[in-house]
């Protein structure tokens, strides 16, 4: 789901990095109110684990690759504007140091990972949750905000990329950038990320949620009493 | 460092070294790159040609390790596998390295 340079004209990826500037001004200010010193470490280590988790490409039949973000369990334990940041951070380091999504789509890439799938994924955590507390049910609720985190990022992707041929195409009619129309860009985006990717994704948030209920339930932001839950 | 946080780590370096996976699958697949993120050279091959604009851009950005490889195009398997276990320990170290400092000093600033 990386973009890399060229798949985006500048119509797109510069209004996209105005929205992911944005969204990091406001992280900013909401983490400099609520972030507490003892969740810092936390924080390092959900960067690190989202940096591996996406290099665990996956193979699907038809030649092509995916991989789990882990931006929704980000989002579920530390708070959906941590996860922005973290995210962020790592989207901004795989594009610098290994070249993985392009400089000029970094703006594009932050908003729809790290931006779009952590907040999906835990409304949808939060929706399903309700006030109980029933470990089934955050199971269930743990493991849908993760796959569907992701399908609808990988939507928003396609959408980009789809809307390319519309913007901008050069002399011959030929398209400038991401030559893929939006009837073959969200189809092929959002199926190869409803399955198999998403499922992945799903079991991972829903795992990683288990874990942490067990060995440090007074950790997971979304299961915190909501009065502490701003 | 809490004891939990420890595991964690731990967690964390096991995954580092389990990373090879995410190059021996697609090689054993034969799956390539993920959908829409091809370079010039396979879209020419997908479509006939590249688009302009997109090959003006396409190069706009050299990474140090491009791929997260450090052998280039033509590597083996196996120097493939060792890069990726390096560029995972190195990314995990920057990455944790800058949001430790940007949210140590965010957090300083709040309570």
């Amino acid at each position: 789901m990386h973009i890399p340079d060229g798949y985006l004209g500048p119509q797109t990826y510069l209004p996209l990095y105005g929205v992911s500037i944005g969204f990091w001004a406001i992280a900013q200010k909401k983490l400099k109110k609520q972030l507490s010193l003892k969740h810092v470490p936390y924080l390092a280590m959900a960067a690190a684990f989202s940096f591996l988790i996406m290099m665990f490409n996956i193979p699907i039949p038809g030649g092509t690759t995916g991989h789990a973000v882990g931006a929704g369990i980000i989002a579920i334990l530390l708070g959906p504007w941590t996860a922005v940041l973290a995210v962020s951070v790592v989207l901004i380091i795989q594009a610098l140091l290994f070249g993985d999504g392009g400089i000029t789509a970094v703006g594009a890439n932050c908003f729809n990972m790290a931006v779009v799938m952590p907040f999906v994924s835990y409304w949808i955590f939060k929706l399903i949750k309700g006030k109980t507390a029933g470990r089934p049910r955050l199971a269930v609720a743990a493991f849908l905000a993760g796959d569907l985190g992701l399908v609808v990022a990988a939507l928003i992707t396609a959408v980009e990329f789809g809307i390319q041929p519309l913007i901008a195409t050069g002399v011959n009619g030929r398209p400038l950038y991401a030559p893929y129309p939006l009837s073959i860009a969200v189809p092929a985006m959002v199926l190869e990320h409803v399955f198999p990717f998403g499922i992945v994704e799903g079991f991972v948030t829903m795992l990683l949620l288990k874990y942490f209920l067990k060995h440090e339930p007074d950790l997971v932001y979304a299961v915190l009493d909501p009065s502490t839950n701003k | 460092m809490t004891r939990f946080q420890k595991k964690l780590w731990i967690g964390l370096l096991i995954m580092a070294l389990l990373t090879p996976l995410g190059v021996l699958l697609p090689e054993k697949f034969k799956a390539e790159e993920a959908w829409g993120e091809w370079g010039a050279e396979k879209l020419e091959k997908l479509l006939g040609y590249v688009p302009e604009g997109l090959k003006k851009l396409t190069d706009f950005w050299k990474a140090p390790i491009p791929d997260y490889n450090f052998g280039g195009e033509g590597a083996s398997m196996t120097l493939q596998a060792i890069s990726y276990i390096a560029s995972g320990l190195l990314g995990i170290g920057v990455c944790a390295f800058v949001v430790f400092m940007v949210s140590r000093f965010m957090a300083k600033h709040g309570k």
